[in-house]
């Protein structure tokens, strides 16, 4: 671990969040708050004192202490055998399945290597295995319900649920296996005519308030930990709303005061209600030849600069309205104004040229030349469901600006401009009149000295605003991950076949290396189990429909297989199906949950597979040795599989795998696998 | 033999009035004034485009949907006698004479017809009154969004049609079970179940839920067949066979059926040629086909080829090369190796062919016995107009700084050495030793000095390039892609020794002889594969809406507006059954949970028969709600109203269903002992 004193990969991206915590500074990221929390504390406890800037995968540690950071995710990656191991042996009561499983995991180069480095995986992944063995550890306290182990385990279940949601979303997936169990084993009690409705009752609340109430109260209290602590302005305010932004201090907003109703030549910054959209903008750049009509850019951006301000002008006027003599006049709901970039002094201005990616808007474009221009720069604006007449109000009214000359109402499609446009998203004006949140804008900043400011106190948000806008931001940033056109991704059928790995570090021969990717031999005998297991899985479910008879001791394996099993192969399905329908993009490490579920079930089917030879063959001498002789096999070979491929995880230098005096030489099993 | 005159011909015919008249009903409704209005309504006129291809023989690719819809109308046409001539570029225009409108709707309108008997059946094979019944028939029959979408050129009331079709005979099938299995009657049911969902996935792939569904049941049935301890092993397999071959292995020929005949229809080329692979496009008569049929089929050296790239996007294109060099100095300040350009270019032209050389000889002719290429062999790629070879080196390319930059090389003598060897790589080879194969081989270009892989990058260069896309060697290839594959399309053996004569033979169309047929397979999995994959554009409409928007019917399409009368078609559901439709599936799914959970504490409120019916009923009509409606949730494409109206058809047969229920249990309690 010492080792690796450059960063790798996406530690620029946590461990800078880490820094964040450290110095209080709010930021924007896709995924729950937890996990960058703890890997923060880790780092706080263990004296990181967030300066460093990590910014390009690369760059050298030099004297900061990371390693408390990179320890922490470390031991928790480490944890994730043991539970494997304690749930693997609580389904099948059998040690040899434990121990395979075990051996599966420690010896999985995949697992290792996304353990040492500081990422949001291993916590997710010992959340995720905690909550799946305090659930086994609960169903087989069921026949002492409401003990003192029983209640321990269900509010741990609930503990760890809440904990695997608030460090990623995908953490809602062992949330639905344990719900599943759950209401399997409440309609188990449900149907035994023995329990009193008042029993079964006891059993639902308890459900209810350790599965539901406690996670859910867990998960809040973790967003009230974040925003508490993340009270400086930083990096990621523009994501948020202008409500949101008043809390931060540091933020123009915070504790300001503004005039609050608009009038001509007030100067402002226009932002879309639309959330994580941004602020009006225009700059120096024209459109490209080719993509409407060639004149200035107008895009929304996120972050705050001088670009986005914009001047508020009578139509017909260009006097300047700021003019001491002249009394203040208000914008009112129906008047038809004209919004002047204040850098360039071009007027915001749209016409029948198709936009540049939504073809069926028309562009939007900075017109004219010190504020003179033509009719296509005039705007009607009015507020949603005010009467007309009325002024409008600075942060409060939800406004819409439509076109004079073709009627279209401003919007932004939310689409990302090719590099020409800076990567900001495209601008619109939309000639579907339907009201959706792409068309409604609020004025947020608001300079205007001739008119009396007032605070913005009113503003302050309550918490279950700040939550529900916070999630909406984030739902909408893990959509808008895309790949890009041409890109190699990975795709989700890819990752069982362990069809193509993930470059943590370094790309030549003389680079130190580590390359993401599982242990061949563990990934591919995991996959054989899945097909071995749906085999013999049917065979002893149709059998016991058919209501044959076995003998009690395959009676015993078929109940661990089927029941056990069927637990672990859920999982697995849950943890890996969704991602079919995900498009957002995905990489490898994204496998790595399901990885683990299968890795169980092979240990469990190798076992009980074992098991039934040695029954089958009971009546040969050497039958008794079948079993043992088989797990000890299978612990070898994947011991020495690991031997093959260590370097993988623990780092390479040297030349590439074609080469022969590479240490990997000979074991670039797939073409694909660029190491 | 002669029994006919011993005993009299009996005819016993079992008329259901009600089903001929509410036939009828239906026919009427839907056929009335059926060719008013004679213009192109609404998605008439993405429809009739491909009814003119099939007209005219004329291949054409399109994403939305399977084959069997398109022809089934294009059917209409054929027996109407519509010889394709009508320009389908506009809502509202005025048929010509020639454009048999009434025989182009018939077949819609039979569909649309024939589903209101067919809901009086469901109803009666599900075990409702006659009363119920014909409730469900009278539904159909009157709610006016499956009015207007059955009297128009358009696909939902076919896909409605074998939607009910499949669910009916699936009843009448499973009701059959329970006295003749193996009967004819069994055997015919059953084939028509699999074969009307085929042709509802042919119709629509949204067809492919209710396919699911009925495949749910019948899996649950089977189930239960397998439980059946009165039936014998080999009983059991019979009827496990039967199913499978049916519901499994027909629906596949049939759906490969439809695709057949497609391709039998059409035979000539089109516009949409461009899209498929050189193969496929040398099938189809004309384009390509008459290009390079006659070619020789072994590439060997010296022979003259085009290379096509195998992913083309953003367009397909040729390998490309002409007089002008790489600029000395790019936009941004980079430089380049000033040497000859090779580019893709998206047009036939002389400048994209090339030689394939042997790197030891001089000779760029063809041998006497030819030489063929094979997959390993070291080559050079000799530019026809201009000699140079094809060369790459570490410069980086002028838009893909990652990627080696390729040249046709030009020695300046600044010692820059021409690095010039590919090897070749057969993607596609069966053996290590297979010939390089004009169209049918894929391969890649290594580049032997620094192993990069020769690529379409598919961005476009600047006006230096000419706006043709860059080629670049890739150094870090990760895995198979198609930018990385090229296949040659046009080929012939080089005769000539000088320049001279070369380029006059270049400039001479090929011809020689030699057919090579693509497979039926081959065609099918290609078309399918582009058809799943053309990206339409996910443009909004003005009509388009949400899911949501459905149920409460706060959406409405206009089909069509008579120009000068304002007379118009307007999609809109009917209000009234729409609500209680939805409200019935509410007390549906209220009621089952509720005797739900009776049941499992053994307080049976319906005697067994009588729940299994209830359960049944849900399970289709609800849960061909539920399939045919959840999953456009889940959906990115445009959605309008008529994609729920397959979902609406199974909720109307819910009302009956529930109605009878409540009326007969709940509100008149003493009825119950007469169930």
């Amino acid at each position: 671990m010492r080792k690796g004193i450059q960063r790798r990969w996406d530690e620029t991206h946590f461990g800078k969040m880490g820094s964040y915590y450290i110095n209080r500074t709010f930021f924007f990221d896709v995924h729950p708050p937890l996990g960058k929390m703890l890997i923060g504390l880790a780092g706080y406890l263990s004296g990181y004192d967030g300066t460093f800037l990590f910014q390009k995968p690369g760059d050298k540690y030099e004297h900061h202490s990371y390693l408390g950071m990179r320890g922490f995710c470390a031991f928790l990656g480490a944890l994730l055998i043991p539970f494997a191991y304690l749930t693997v042996l609580e389904l099948s009561q059998s040690l040899p399945a434990a121990l395979l499983t075990a051996a599966l995991l420690t010896f999985d180069t995949g697992c290792l290597t996304l353990s040492q480095y500081i990422l949001l995986d291993p916590i997710l992944m010992f959340f995720i295995m905690a909550a799946m063995l305090s659930m086994v550890k609960y169903n087989s306290c069921a026949n002492r319900p409401f003990s003192a182990p029983w209640w321990i385990w269900l509010s741990l279940t609930g503990v760890n649920l809440a904990g695997a949601l608030g460090v990623k979303f995908v953490g809602l997936f062992i949330i639905l296996q344990v719900g599943w169990n759950t209401l399997s084993d409440l309609w188990h009690l449900f149907g035994d005519l023995n329990l009193s409705m008042v029993t079964v009752g006891k059993h639902l609340t308890a459900r209810v308030l350790c599965l539901i109430v406690l996670p859910l109260a867990l998960y809040t209290a973790t967003y009230a930990v974040h925003f508490m602590v993340l009270n400086k302005s930083g990096p990621g305010d523009g994501f948020f709303s202008s409500a949101f932004q008043a809390r931060l201090s540091g933020n123009n907003l915070h504790n300001a005061s503004i005039p609050e109703h608009l009038a001509y030549g007030s100067v402002i910054t226009v932002k879309s209600a639309r959330m994580a959209v941004g602020y009006l903008h225009s700059h120096g750049h024209l459109y490209p030849e080719g993509i409407g009509a060639r004149q200035q850019q107008v895009t929304t951006y996120l972050h705050k600069d001088y670009n986005n301000l914009w001047i508020i002008k009578k139509h017909n006027t260009n006097s300047d309205p700021l003019d001491p003599s002249l009394p203040v006049e208000f914008v009112r709901h129906g008047d038809i104004i004209r919004l002047e970039h204040k850098e360039t002094s071009r007027n915001l201005h749209s016409h029948y040229h198709e936009a540049p990616l939504t073809r069926k808007h028309y562009q939007v474009t900075g017109y004219g030349i010190n504020g003179t221009g033509d009719s296509n720069d005039f705007w009607r604006i009015e507020v949603v469901n005010r009467k007309f007449g009325n002024r409008i109000k600075v942060l409060r009214s939800r406004i819409r600006l439509i076109h004079l000359v073709t009627g279209c109402v401003l919007g932004s499609s939310g689409k990302v401009l090719p590099k020409w446009g800076w990567e900001q998203l495209e601008v619109t004006c939309t000639p579907y009149l339907k009201e959706t949140l792409n068309s409604i804008w609020n004025v947020e900043d608001h300079i205007n000295p001739k008119l009396p400011n007032i605070s913005l106190d009113v503003l302050h948000p309550g918490f279950p605003e700040i939550m529900l806008e916070a999630h909406m931001v984030m739902i909408r940033g893990n959509s808008g991950l895309k790949p890009k056109d041409n890109e190699f991704t990975s795709k989700p059928w890819h990752w069982p076949i362990n069809y193509q790995g993930l470059r943590f570090s370094g790309i030549n021969d003389t680079d130190f290396r580590v390359y993401l990717l599982g242990n061949p031999v563990v990934w591919w005998l995991n996959l054989l189990s899945i097909a071995l297991y749906l085999l013999s899985g049917s065979i002893f479910a149709v059998a016991v429909q058919r209501g044959a008879r076995l003998p009690a001791e395959v009676e015993g394996l078929s109940q661990v297989l089927l029941q056990g099993g069927g637990q672990l192969l859920l999982g697995w399905m849950i943890h890996y199906f969704p991602f079919f329908l995900m498009g957002r993009i995905l990489y490898f490490h994204h496998y790595f949950p399901a990885m683990l579920f299968s890795s169980m079930l092979t240990g469990l089917l190798w076992d009980t597979l074992l098991r039934l030879c040695a029954w089958s063959l009971a009546s040969f001498s050497l039958a008794g040795h079948v079993h043992a002789l088989g797990i000890l096999s299978l612990l070898l070979g994947i011991a020495y599989s690991f031997y093959l491929f260590h370097p993988l995880a623990y780092g390479m230098v040297g030349p590439l795998a074609q080469d022969p005096r590479s240490p990997m030489a000979g074991l670039r099993w797939l073409e694909s696998w660029d190491f | 033999m002669l029994g006919f005159l011993q005993r009299p011909v009996v005819v016993t015919a079992d008329i259901n009035l009600n089903v001929v008249a509410l036939t009828a009903v239906g026919l009427l409704s839907r056929l009335w004034q059926l060719s008013y209005p004679r213009a192109v309504v609404f998605d008439e006129v993405y429809y009739g485009q491909y009814i003119s291809f099939y007209m005219k023989r004329i291949f054409f690719l399109d994403g939305s949907g399977p084959p069997f819809g398109h022809m089934l109308l294009a059917l209409g046409g054929y027996l109407g006698g519509f010889d394709g001539n009508f320009l389908w570029n506009r809502i509202g225009a005025e048929y010509s004479t020639n454009v048999p409108v009434w025989s182009l709707r018939l077949l819609p309108a039979l569909a649309g017809a024939l589903s209101v008997p067919m809901a009086y059946q469901i109803m009666w094979e599900l075990g409702f009154s006659h009363c119920a019944a014909v409730g469900a028939a009278l539904l159909i029959l009157i709610e006016n969004s499956l009015i207007t979408q059955s009297r128009l050129m358009l696909l939902e009331s076919v896909l409605i049609f074998f939607n009910l079709l499949a669910v009916l005979s699936y009843l009448k099938f499973s009701n059959s079970q329970k006295h003749r299995p193996f009967s004819p009657s069994w055997w015919f049911w059953l084939m028509l179940t699999g074969v009307a969902c085929s042709c509802a996935v042919g119709t629509k792939y949204v067809g492919v839920f209710t396919y699911l569904l009925v495949l749910g049941v019948a899996a649950a049935h089977a189930w239960h067949l397998i439980g059946d301890q009165t039936l014998s092993n080999v009983h059991v397999l019979c009827h496990l066979l039967a199913r499978a071959v049916a519901l499994l292995v027909i629906p596949v020929l049939v759906y490969l059926l439809f695709f057949y005949v497609h391709l039998l229809l059409l035979c000539r080329s089109g516009p949409h040629d461009q899209i498929m692979s050189s193969a496929f496009q040398a099938s189809l008569e004309g384009g390509l086909a008459r290009i390079t049929q006659g070619q020789p089929l072994e590439v060997a050296y010296g022979s003259q080829v085009t290379l096509k790239n195998v992913f083309g996007q953003p367009v397909p294109c040729w390998l490309h090369s002409h007089q002008s060099t790489y600029p000395m100095i790019y936009e941004n300040g980079r430089g380049s190796s000033h040497q000859q350009q090779v580019t893709c270019y998206p047009f036939k032209d002389v400048n994209n062919w090339w030689i394939v050389k042997d790197p030891g000889r001089h000779q760029l002719v063809v041998n006497n016995p030819p030489r063929p290429v094979r997959h390993g062999d070291i080559v050079q790629l000799v530019h026809g107009m201009t000699t140079r070879l094809l060369n790459t080196h570490d410069v980086a390319a002028p838009l893909s700084p990652h990627s080696q930059e390729v040249s046709c090389y030009i020695d300046y003598n600044v010692s820059m050495p021409a690095q010039n060897l590919w090897r070749l790589d057969i993607v596609n080879r069966e053996s290590d030793t297979d010939v390089w194969k004009t169209i049918l081989s894929e391969v890649r270009f290594v580049h032997v000095n620094t192993s990069a892989i020769l690529k379409l990058s598919g961005a476009p260069l600047p006006d230096w390039g000419f706006r043709q896309l860059e080629v670049v060697g890739e150094k870090l290839s990760r895995g198979y892609h198609g930018s990385t594959v090229w296949n040659v399309e046009e080929h012939r053996y080089g005769r000539s020794q000088e320049q001279k004569e070369r380029e006059l033979e270049l400039r001479s169309p090929a011809q020689m002889d030699a057919s090579r047929n693509l497979s039926f397979m081959a065609r099918f999995s290609e078309l399918q594969w582009r058809m799943l994959t053309v990206r339409s554009d996910d443009s909004e409409h003005k009509y388009s809406s949400t899911p949501l928007d459905w149920v409460t019917l706060d959406t409405s399409i206009a089909y069509w507006l008579h120009p000068r009368t304002s007379a118009q078609i307007h999609l809109l559901g009917n209000i009234v059954i729409w609500a209680s439709a939805s409200l019935a599936t509410l007390v549906y799914a209220l009621l089952f949970v509720w005797y739900l959970l009776r049941r499992r504490r053994r307080v049976c409120d319906l005697p067994e028969d009588c729940w299994l019916r209830w359960a049944l009923a849900g399970a289709l009509c609800a849960g061909g709600w539920a399939v045919n409606y959840v999953p456009f949730f889940l959906m990115e494409k445009t959605l309008f109203l008529y994609h729920y109206l397959p979902a609406l058809a199974f909720q109307i047969l819910l009302l009956p269903v529930v109605l009878e229920h409540v009326s007969g249990r709940l509100c008149s309690p003493l009825m119950s002992t007469s169930f």
